[in-house]
């Protein structure tokens, strides 16, 4: 319960940041405080040192794998502001604002993170949401940005539809708003009809989250959005918000899932492999990195949906790591990519001679991405692919999304090849000595957790 | 402790050279590092028992930080080893554009490949896998030539490819080992069903004949070869396609021995077809690099057959021969890499009469060439001659058209010594001046290495047996 209550109360305290203090650095360290007490109060609530009580009538259940995602959230979400926090501060006028947003949508991913009902998940995925809708059009005075913004929006809220009828079509078959349908389930007395709505009220529901965590064939929003919003805050979308979604869908689906039987797992098949099929080919494509990444995020869904696929302990052990991995690669690349001020491959070109360090940073930001050993993104894969196969049989699709990740190298090495093997005077933004010391401690920690993964895990079982 | 020191050295050398400022400083320290390695490596070869190292690692998954070195390790641990000072006493006064940085990872490079001969514990052996091929993969892209970007992108994507799909088939086997666990013992010792040893061996086995390569996965290698700049095209060929043929014998034969049997008749097909054409392709070759890159596909294809042969003498000449191949075309790499220095060709056409000016270079050039054809009394004749022996046991038609690929090395060998050495000067040629003593010293280092070996392969055979052994207990 502590971060939710904090985060909105945070939120709030930020809004009004922005009247007292003047400069806008003063509300970015004020941002960074709140996000450290923030992450303590969380931290808190794991170990029950301190955390606070409301009856809410079974409505939200905390466990420790959901604080703990929580955690790694917030953690990520300290990294992006101390990383990117400049970048902020230029992406509109409202700074305390966008950091009041990114408070409310932490607030969402908490209510996502612990729901227990049907009815907390709409309320989750809504709050998380709609700030994002404001912090995608934060470049007021950009179309792109606006198109994007409205595109998002509509997108969205056709989603949000899909998935109340889900919920309503759930409800009208077994009386509940409860997480787990098939107990509370009338429909095993007997009753085609209510069987059949539960049904179709949990296809509903499959398809809006997979809407939300950008899943093929329900990913065509994530493109345009992604490539139009201010780049610091794609990298927030891309990464916070994205697993957020994935953590509430495997939450949603753990106990459902065997309502549909054996068709649950050639529905995810299907999911799994046109999501890894869209998101590679595509990004093989692309002109401009932010666009690729934004293809590559849909890749990357790809891989984490295996957690659905398998549903064991090794999913979500993996699922946390994957979250960590995929959190800390992509905010650490996009904190470079917002400095270069040309986002097309060839604005890389010469990158490793004219800023060594963000060259080095972006390597192995990028190939903790494609999941090259010794960095985090393999581990990430690893247990992914591992679940699958611990839940027995279906080596087909390990080979299918490996031979995925293979594809995967060629985009992300592109970006390699145009920092280091290309000639050319690459225009960057005004680069801190603060910021390069944060991004090779970034690269660092995904290296750390590429050598001892058990280093996330032994925490989460401590 | 041998073991990571091994590991360690060129390592954290590797590291330092890259800060380092001073060209002739990081010339100096991976100098001196690869011969500290080199004396660990040949106090290794002196110890009589394996040596291992074991810690721990991740435990929650089961693989633990093992190092083993068994004969065949020691012996490839040691090609590692002499051919680092060699390649780095060879090229000392090449100049490279940002110098500490290409010591640095050649340095990197050669931590991976010593960690790949030694592991003992197929997930450590992945990791290293990938660390020798990404020092590579920036090697050859930065240094190489003009079609560097594309080619060495083939290169990676082609070996990422084939070790992903191990990764799949290490998975597959690794839920079925008695306690989950990566150890090289719980691998050898699994029981897999008929259709799962299928599916993983293939799946090994890709990736090991992308590495190697063999026919018709080879399409990457002579591309390569060539656009490297040629200190990593000896890496590349001296060591590195030893990879491919090193994991056969300790991840392949033991740990799926039916689905040897079963495909190595088709295994052995491919690599023999691998070599004739790869042998005719040599003949036409009119560069140096391409021609030795494909005479070592040639001779790659026929240690993968003696491999699989499934007899006694073939893996043991398949093993020597990994040692010899490796230090022999490193010779032929340097004298190839001094001709393109001093001038400014790789062509045969253009070359010629160049004994007269380089009458040392040419001598040496003369033994590299007659142990590439593994004339009787160079070391890559015993070798080659178990492989035969090997391959005759298993199929008596098989060894003959093998043997076709013999003839068609001297033609190509001894046309390429022909052609760059004796005949009139060409104008080119003209401008040669003898190699330096730097290369001198390494050229004779090798050709002394191969005449010893040639006359006394005993040491060879003997620090091999107990890996052979280990391939033929029944189980």
């Amino acid at each position: 319960m502590n971060a939710i209550i904090f985060s909105a109360v945070l939120g709030v305290v930020m809004m009004f940041s922005g009247i007292i203090l003047r400069s806008k650095s003063a509300v970015t360290t004020t941002a960074i405080v709140s996000l450290l007490v923030l992450l303590l109060a969380n931290i808190f609530n794991i170990y029950d040192v301190f955390s606070i009580h409301i009856d809410t009538r079974g409505l939200l259940h905390f466990n420790k794998f959901g604080l703990f995602f929580n955690s790694i959230l917030i953690s990520a979400t300290l990294i992006f502001v101390l990383l990117s926090g400049k970048d902020i501060e230029k992406a509109g006028a409202n700074v305390s604002d966008y950091y009041a947003l990114i408070f409310f949508v932490l607030c969402g991913t908490s209510i996502l993170t612990s729901f227990n009902g049907l009815l907390i998940l709409f309320l989750g995925i809504e709050i998380m949401t709609i700030p994002l809708y404001i912090l995608t059009g934060a470049d007021k005075r950009n179309l792109k940005s606006n198109e994007a913004s409205l595109k998002y929006f509509l997108m969205g809220c056709f989603s949000t539809g899909i998935m109340l009828m889900g919920i309503a079509l759930v409800y009208g078959a077994t009386g509940s708003f409860s997480l787990n349908v098939a107990a509370s389930s009338p429909a095993s007395a007997g009753m085609p009809v209510s069987s059949f709505l539960q049904m179709a009220g949990l296809i509903l529901l499959f398809v809006s989250m997979c809407f939300k965590v950008s899943a093929a064939p329900f990913h065509f929003w994530t493109p345009d959005v992604y490539d139009g919003a201010p780049g610091v805050f794609t990298s927030f979308m891309a990464t916070i918000v994205k697993a957020g979604g994935f953590f509430a869908f495997l939450n949603l689906f753990e106990s459902n899932a065997q309502l549909l039987g054996p068709t649950w797992k050639l529905l995810m098949s299907f999911v799994i492999i046109a999501t890894l099929l869209i998101g590679n080919i595509t990004a093989v494509f692309q002109q401009s990195i932010k666009r690729m990444m934004a293809y590559s995020s849909i890749a990357q869904a790809g891989f984490m949906l295996f957690a659905l696929y398998s549903f064991n302990d090794m999913a979500k052990e993996g699922i946390l790591l994957y979250a960590v991995a995929y959190c800390l690669a992509t905010i650490g690349f996009f904190s470079v990519l917002i400095k270069v001020k040309d986002y097309t491959f060839d604005g890389f070109n010469g990158l490793a001679k004219t800023q060594p360090v963000l060259a080095f940073s972006a390597t192995v930001f990028l190939m903790s991405l494609a999941g090259i050993p010794l960095t985090a993104g393999f581990f990430a894969k690893y247990y992914m692919l591992a679940s699958v196969v611990k839940s027995g049989g279906s080596l087909w699709i390990v080979v299918v999304a490996v031979l995925f990740a293979a594809i995967s190298v060629y985009y992300y090495f592109k970006v390699i090849q145009a920092m280091y093997f290309k000639e050319g005077q690459p225009e960057t933004l005004e680069i801190t000595g603060s910021f390069k010391t944060g991004l090779v401690l970034v690269a660092a920690a995904v290296i750390l957790v590429g050598v001892l993964p058990s280093i996330v895990l032994n925490w989460f079982y401590f | 402790m041998i073991a990571l020191l091994l590991i360690l050295i060129p390592l954290a050398a590797g590291l330092v050279s890259f800060a380092m400022k001073q060209d002739s400083a990081a010339k100096t320290i991976s100098l001196l590092a690869s011969v500290v390695t080199l004396a660990l490596a040949l106090a290794a070869v002196g110890t009589s028992s394996s040596i291992v190292y074991d810690v721990a690692w991740l435990n929650d998954l089961g693989s633990r930080f093992t190092l083993k070195m068994d004969g065949l390790s020691k012996l490839l641990a040691l090609l590692t080893a002499v051919a680092y000072p060699l390649i780095f006493v060879a090229i000392q006064h090449n100049a490279y554009k940002k110098t500490a940085s290409f010591y640095g990872l050649m340095l990197l490079a050669q931590a991976g490949l010593m960690g790949v001969f030694m592991a003992a514990d197929v997930l450590l052996f992945y990791f290293f896998w990938e660390l020798a091929l990404i020092p590579v993969y920036f090697l050859s892209s930065i240094w190489g030539g003009e079609k560097r970007i594309a080619v060495t992108f083939k290169f990676f994507v082609y070996t990422f490819l084939g070790s992903l799909l191990m990764l799949a088939g290490i998975l597959l086997v690794y839920f079925q080992t008695a306690d989950h666990s990566f150890a090289m013992k719980a691998f050898y010792e699994v029981k897999l069903s008929g259709a799962q040893q299928t599916v993983a061996f293939w799946l090994f086995f890709i990736a090991f004949a992308i590495k190697m390569p063999i026919f018709p996965l080879h399409t990457w290698q002579p591309d390569a070869y060539e656009q490297s700049p040629t200190a990593t095209t000896m890496v590349l060929s001296g060591i590195m396609v030893k990879m491919g043929l090193f994991a056969v014998v300790r991840w392949l034969l033991p740990v799926f021995p039916q689905a040897t049997v079963q495909f190595g008749n088709l295994i052995m097909i491919l690599s023999i077809i691998g070599m004739l054409f790869a042998s005719l392709i040599a003949i036409r070759q009119d560069d140096i690099k391409r021609l030795i890159a494909y005479s070592s596909i040639a001779h790659i294809g026929l240690m993968s057959a003696a491999l699989f042969s499934g007899s006694r003498s073939g893996a043991e000449g398949a093993m020597i021969q990994m040692f010899s191949h490796g230090v022999n075309v490193i010779g032929m790499w340097i004298i190839a890499d001094q001709i393109e220095q001093k001038l400014g060709t790789r062509k045969m056409s253009e070359l010629g009469g160049l004994a007269q000016k380089a009458p040392a270079m040419a001598v040496l050039l003369v033994v590299m060439a007659l142990a590439n054809i593994a004339l009787p009394l160079t070391n890559a004749f015993i070798g080659e001659f178990l492989m035969f022996s090997g391959i005759f046991q298993h199929n008596m038609w098989m060894a003959a058209a093998a043997g076709v690929s013999i003839i068609l090395a001297a033609v190509y060998t001894l046309n390429m010594v022909q052609k760059v050495i004796y005949g009139a000067l060409s104008p080119i040629s003209s401008a040669a001046v003898e190699i330096s003593g730097n290369v001198k010293m390494a050229l004779i280092i090798i050709a002394v290495v191969i005449i010893v070996f040639g006359v006394f392969p005993q040491p060879m055979i003997e620090l091999t047996k107990d890996t052979v052994a280990g391939l033929f207990v029944k189980k």
